[in-house]
């Protein structure tokens, strides 16, 4: 859910920026992370654990925990919540360690 | 208890409060009651009310005589935990720093709160301040009854009845 | 290999502070920072900062990076790599850095590591469900990219960051219903907690989190009140709803370049954990390397301020460019960061510094 109004902070009305999350197409805003747009959208599962196969979801948005790790644009293990929301990416839930090809 | 649940004792509260001759005039009412490394309400303050000294974790000491009420250290204090009161015949008013959205408008009927987040009464907003120099603190200018004087501490919207 | 006089590594407050000090002293200064933006911690800081003047009491975190920053980033002598991690720090200061895909090595005479600290995590059933969150995240997600992580949010700790950032979420739209604390009392200002009570959020002190509850995602909570030795008591667990859980149980201080490169470091709790051994002029075991602000040791920002500025003077005395102004200024910011540590907030970093001056005898 976007914040429109905030007593400190002024947040600007901004391009959309579409892209595709689980073949769907969606759209979130130009200055995104691709994990701060779908959690917008109020999407919290990002992937899966490998071995139990548990949700995960956003956690430390600074690149530290891996918990955000997506398939973008076919690459696996992606740091989406400090990877910048690009037009048309292709972004996938990533259930397994990833598959580089 | 305040450091139990955030909520300072009747007694603590009471004894900032200047006696009613006093509240006549406007005086600031300084909430804090801890020893912190922050200076701004007495560095800020125009008329030297407000006494920290050279160690700035001393907890700030208010010069009831001096203090003419003005509020530049309502918005000063980075605790908003300074409030300016005044007795005005059966009403006490307040200013009180507001950080929130909606802002009220003036002549509205408010929810007065307590320091427990508690409703305790209406609270009338009679004006609202909200300067440059404040620095995105509003400040609010709110009657309730005089009887809330020690009670009241903020406001809140009242949702749709 | 390209040549640097001196690298500082970190752009949060106190690597900012530390640059400005070292330009204003005549050195060239590279300063690599990991993220997509200078000011660290500070660009998340809506509230006003608490301490005195020279500390920007007053001024709101984010309006004081953007001050320290426009103060040197048209400087000739600053070189500035954004998005760039150092993952390497060799001996004769020599760091590797990562941007993308690429990897280039820069020589510095002399290397300030200002790299914070990281969020500690708690041990709880569930605790890697959707909708757990780490205090800084949700900060992040609020105040930088304008997300609302949840409407109905549970804060596990009552630091000033769990404090703050309760407030922050209020602030955005959310209800804070309750804040859990393990300890006896609440850890932060009780300014700050005073402020959220008031709004209508509750502090439990002697109480945690059991586990998060929820399929997909967080449903609610479970949470229980301990003991004076912090044992569970039986039959006290009940539930609350909520749609996000923060977790906001302290920081580490990230030593671990330092560690990589051998520097001493020893475990001192009141500090945060491990942290590198420093002598009274900001410089670690290792000849030509200092360290300053969080990696050191926990404490406000200001103090990393502080820290910085003086770290960048002793860094330029140290390359021979000793700042025209170099022992006044050193005298003003050692008596600020004495300030600031001088009452009982502060007592703990004193302690921690006294065991640090104990290992360094020992080690000696």
């Amino acid at each position: 859910m976007r914040i429109k109004n905030h007593p400190i902070l002024t947040f600007t009305q901004e391009a959309e920026i579409a892209f595709t999350f689980e073949g769907k197409s969606v759209k979130g805003i130009k200055g995104d992370t691709i994990a701060s747009a779908l959690s917008a959208l109020g999407i919290m599962t990002l992937g899966h654990s490998i071995k139990r196969n548990r949700p995960r979801g956003f956690y430390c948005a600074i690149g530290n925990c891996a918990s955000c790790s997506m398939v973008v644009n076919g690459v696996p293990n992606v740091r989406t919540c400090i990877t910048l929301l690009e037009e048309n990416m292709d972004v996938w839930r990533q259930m397994d360690k990833g598959v580089y090809k | 208890m305040l450091n139990k649940d955030g909520v300072a004792a009747p007694e603590q509260i009471v004894s900032l409060f200047p006696d009613r001759q006093a509240l006549i005039k406007p005086k600031a009412i300084l909430e804090c009651f801890e020893e912190i490394p922050c200076n701004p309400c007495s560095t800020s303050c125009p008329v030297n009310a407000i006494e920290i000294g050279d160690n700035i974790n001393d907890k700030p000491q208010l010069h009831v005589d001096v203090c003419t009420g003005c509020g530049i250290c309502i918005f000063s204090c980075p605790g908003l935990a300074i409030m300016v009161a005044q007795l005005r015949d059966d009403k006490a008013v307040f200013r009180v720093p507001y950080e929130l959205l909606p802002l009220p408008v003036k002549g509205v009927l408010w929810h007065g709160v307590d320091r427990n987040g508690d409703i305790i009464c209406d609270a009338l907003i009679e004006n609202i301040s909200f300067t440059k120099r404040q620095d995105r603190t509003a400040i609010l200018t709110v009657v309730v009854d005089a009887a809330y004087l020690h009670q009241f501490s903020t406001v809140r919207v009242k949702e749709h009845e | 290999m390209i040549k640097k006089e001196c690298i500082i590594v970190g752009g949060g407050p106190a690597g900012l502070c530390a640059a400005s000090m070292a330009l204003a002293a005549g050195c060239e200064v590279l300063l690599v920072e990991r993220s997509a933006k200078l000011g660290g911690q500070l660009i998340k800081q809506t509230h006003k900062f608490f301490g005195s003047k020279n500390q920007y009491a007053k001024w709101r975190g984010f309006d004081i990076a953007e001050k320290l920053i426009s103060e040197i980033i048209d400087h000739p002598k600053l070189t500035v790599l954004l998005n760039t991690t150092v993952v390497g720090l060799y001996k004769d200061q020599v760091i590797t850095v990562l941007c993308g895909q690429d990897y280039t090595r820069y020589q510095g005479d002399a290397l300030l590591v200002a790299t914070g600290a990281s969020e500690k995590f708690l041990a709880f059933e569930n605790n890697d469900l959707p909708g757990v969150y780490g205090a800084g995240a949700i900060q992040t997600l609020m105040n930088i990219y304008g997300v609302l992580p949840g409407k109905n949010v549970v804060m596990v700790g009552s630091g000033n960051i769990g404090l703050i950032v309760s407030y922050q979420l209020i602030q955005a739209g959310a209800f804070v219903s309750t804040i859990v604390e393990a300890a006896p009392i609440i850890g932060g200002y009780k300014v700050h907690a005073s402020k959220l009570v008031r709004l209508g959020t509750k502090i439990l002190t002697s109480t945690t989190i059991k586990k998060a509850i929820g399929k997909d995602h967080i449903e609610s909570v479970e949470i229980i009140s301990l003991d004076e030795n912090f044992k569970e008591i039986a039959d006290s667990s009940r539930i609350i709803a909520c749609d996000a859980l923060c977790v906001s149980v302290g920081l580490s201080p990230m030593h671990h370049l330092l560690s990589m490169i051998g520097a001493q470091t020893k475990y001192i709790p009141e500090l945060g954990g491990f942290v590198p051994l420093i002598d009274n002029r900001f410089q670690t075991s290792l000849p030509a390397i200092f360290a300053v602000g969080d990696c050191v040791g926990i404490e406000e920002a200001s103090a990393a301020m502080m820290e910085g500025f003086l770290g960048g003077l002793y860094l330029s005395e140290f390359l021979d460019k000793k700042h025209p102004d170099h022992n006044q200024l050193i005298e003003k910011y050692e008596k600020e960061l004495f300030l600031l540590r001088d009452g009982p907030f502060g007592k703990k970093t004193k302690d921690g510094l006294r065991k640090m001056e104990d290992a360094k005898q020992h080690v000696e």
